[in-house]
């Protein structure tokens, strides 16, 4: 591998949100390995460009483009309602959250209003989504500390149950395709309802059991904390948003902030971290799956009886009027943003997909720098992204 | 939070000289942005970022636009001097008329930045900037500096569109491979000529591989050997 373009000039990493120079100490010479993009920890097709003195990280390069489709040029050519199941194969494992989102987007571009039992639902699948998503994370993150399988396959067992409410519900275990503008494809029925709820009764015990497993584990411990530690300045200056950020000590969370949907009507809390290294992700997803209980509860007690599609909506024919907007939620991976621009046609004249998995590997270099080959591993793997998300 | 209209005059009295303009949004939701001028861009962001009351720290979307060349037909009144027959005595008469006028309003590439406050909790303030063409005058100043967020996210707009961000720490293409010579995401984008084998080459297909084909044979008796 050639050393041209890769290594950066030193006066590139000047600023207080720069990366820091790292002098290699001038014995032997510099490793450079291209860690990926098909390499078991990538969690897909990604690629770190590393060079490596002895262990020590001092360069690293982050290269994308492995999984490019030009999804948003792929939204631009269609209607705004045929974009809503190609969102579902943006971050494959939250599909919900997904079309949450671009369906916000567009209802703050028109106005609709959205039924309250449908409201409701949107709470109930995507607090679900975001216990799937959590707990896969955590799984593969010890996956990648070299636990293999055992509790991944914990996490796994209990995201089984979930994706079949999913299935039962949608007709789809993953790319679900629900959302409406203006409501939801179809209502949920008491038996899933009830369903739910038994799903809902079980998961405490599963993440007490995880937490027995783990959070006192001694080799975890070792392995994760005062490692790859994240500024709380340097985080918000970077735009990280979700977990990574609140793990860093910062009390942003897009449900409390916008209280976007009827998020304002429950009662939860914010867990953060103090130190903003990989045990505080860890513990913070941990803590959020059980927030995440409490919203459940509540919302599966509340659910008001109700269509759960605007009448007046319009699918067939749908043409916005000209403007813009954007509209973003709290994804589990983070803020999950569309911006739409409308020329008053049936196509969208621009549809950006704002993707919380890329700009959460702005910092990755800053994170990895100093740390072990070994580690690099880890602290990419804390980060919690999807390559669907990252590439689109 | 304070309006488009507040930030603005805020703008103005900070950073003087700035020429910040309100672009109004017609949508329901009312996010109006400003329009910066490139020369004092970089100023007016760290203002927007240092400033005690806005404190916007977070720049959370960054992306590109592009707008072609378009036609606009307008109605003008115009007054002229006719000459016109009078009382059967041609006269210069004064007249107004309703005429339509086809002016071209030329394309550019855009820059849409979506701040918000993680410290105060507010947002989004949207502000926007414009190249001066679409071919040859598409540098834009960089705001990576200020917000780290955007170094991911200007670079794609570099890959895609073709926005040549100055003062960018690190411009290179992000999502299509450093050869790559187009920009993908431009509304007059044309998909390369690059067909040239599929396995069960028929009907469609097998059409397209021939003038590819014929294509590609026309080149080489053109080009000298």
């Amino acid at each position: 591998m050639s050393t041209s373009g890769f290594v950066q000039e030193k006066e590139k990493r000047e600023g207080w949100n720069r990366p820091p120079h790292i002098e290699p100490d001038g014995e032997g010479e510099l490793l450079e390995l291209a860690m990926g993009p098909h390499h078991p920890s990538t969690h897909g097709v990604f690629r770190m460009d590393v060079a490596l003195d002895g262990e020590r990280v001092i360069r690293l390069k982050p290269v994308f483009g492995y999984l490019h489709r030009n999804h948003e040029k792929l939204g631009e050519t269609q209607s705004y309602l045929a974009s809503m199941p190609f969102t579902d194969r943006l971050d494959y494992i939250c599909p919900m959250t997904n079309n949450w989102a671009y369906a916000l987007a567009v209802e703050k571009l028109t106005g609709q209003q959205v039924p309250e039992r449908a409201e409701y639902l949107r709470v109930i699948v995507g607090e679900l989504t975001r216990i799937v998503n959590h707990a896969s994370a955590v799984g593969f993150l010890i996956q990648e500390m070299g636990a293999s399988g055992t509790p991944l396959m914990y996490a796994f067992k209990e995201r089984e149950k979930v994706l079949d409410l999913f299935e039962a519900l949608t007709g789809a275990r993953m790319m679900v395709n629900y959302m409406r503008f203006g409501g939801l494809r179809v209502d949920a029925t008491p038996a899933w309802l009830d369903g739910a709820r038994k799903v809902l009764a079980g998961l405490p015990k599963f993440v007490d059991e995880f937490e027995n497993l783990l959070t006192g584990n001694e080799i975890l411990m070792a392995r994760t904390q005062g490692v790859g530690i994240l500024r709380p300045d340097l985080a918000v200056n970077a735009g990280v948003t979700g977990p990574m950020l609140r793990a860093s000590g910062v009390n942003y969370d897009l449900r409390k902030v916008d209280g976007y949907g009827i998020y304002n009507r429950f009662n939860f809390r914010v867990p953060l971290g103090d130190h903003g290294d990989i045990y505080d992700r860890f513990m913070i997803r941990l803590l959020e799956i059980r927030e995440s209980f409490k919203i459940l509860e509540q919302a599966l007690k509340d659910i008001p009886a109700g269509p759960v599609m605007d009448p007046k909506a319009k699918l067939r024919g749908f043409r916005p009027k000209p403007g813009e907007a954007y509209g973003r939620i709290e994804a589990p991976k983070g803020e999950l943003g569309f911006y739409l621009i409308s020329d008053g046609s049936p196509n969208p004249y621009r549809y950006r997909v704002r993707p919380p998995s890329l700009i959460n590997l702005t910092i990755l270099e800053d994170m990895c720098l100093g740390a072990n080959v070994a580690d690099v591993v880890l602290i990419f793997g804390s980060v919690d992204i999807v390559l669907g998300e990252v590439d689109r | 939070m304070k309006t488009v209209e507040e930030i603005k005059a805020a703008i103005e009295a900070a950073v003087p000289g700035s020429g910040v303009e309100i672009i109004p949004n017609p949508s329901v939701c009312g996010q109006h942005s400003l329009l910066l001028a490139p020369a004092s861009a970089v100023a007016v962001a760290t203002f927007l970022r240092d400033d005690a009351e806005l404190a916007l720290d977070f720049l959370s979307n960054a992306t590109g636009v592009d707008w072609l060349d378009r036609e606009v037909s307008e109605k003008v009144k115009v007054t002229r001097t006719v000459t016109k027959p009078v009382d059967g005595v041609d006269q210069d008469v004064e007249e107004t008329v309703e005429e339509t006028v086809k002016r071209l309003v030329p394309g550019y590439l855009e820059a849409v930045y979506h701040l918000f406050s993680v410290a105060k909790g507010h947002g989004p303030v949207i502000l926007r900037m414009r190249t001066a063409n679409r071919s040859d005058q598409v540098s834009l100043p960089s705001l990576t500096p200020v917000w780290r967020g955007a170094e991911f996210q200007e670079r794609e707009i570099f890959d895609l569109y073709g926005i040549v961000f100055t003062g960018h720490p690190d411009l290179r293409r992000l999502l299509m491979w450093d050869e790559f010579k187009d920009h993908p995401m431009r509304r007059d984008y044309v998909e390369p000529d690059d067909f040239e084998y599929e396995p069960t080459a028929h009907d469609e297909v097998l059409k397209r591989a021939e003038e590819h084909r014929a294509k590609l044979a026309g080149a080489q008796e053109v080009a000298p050997a």
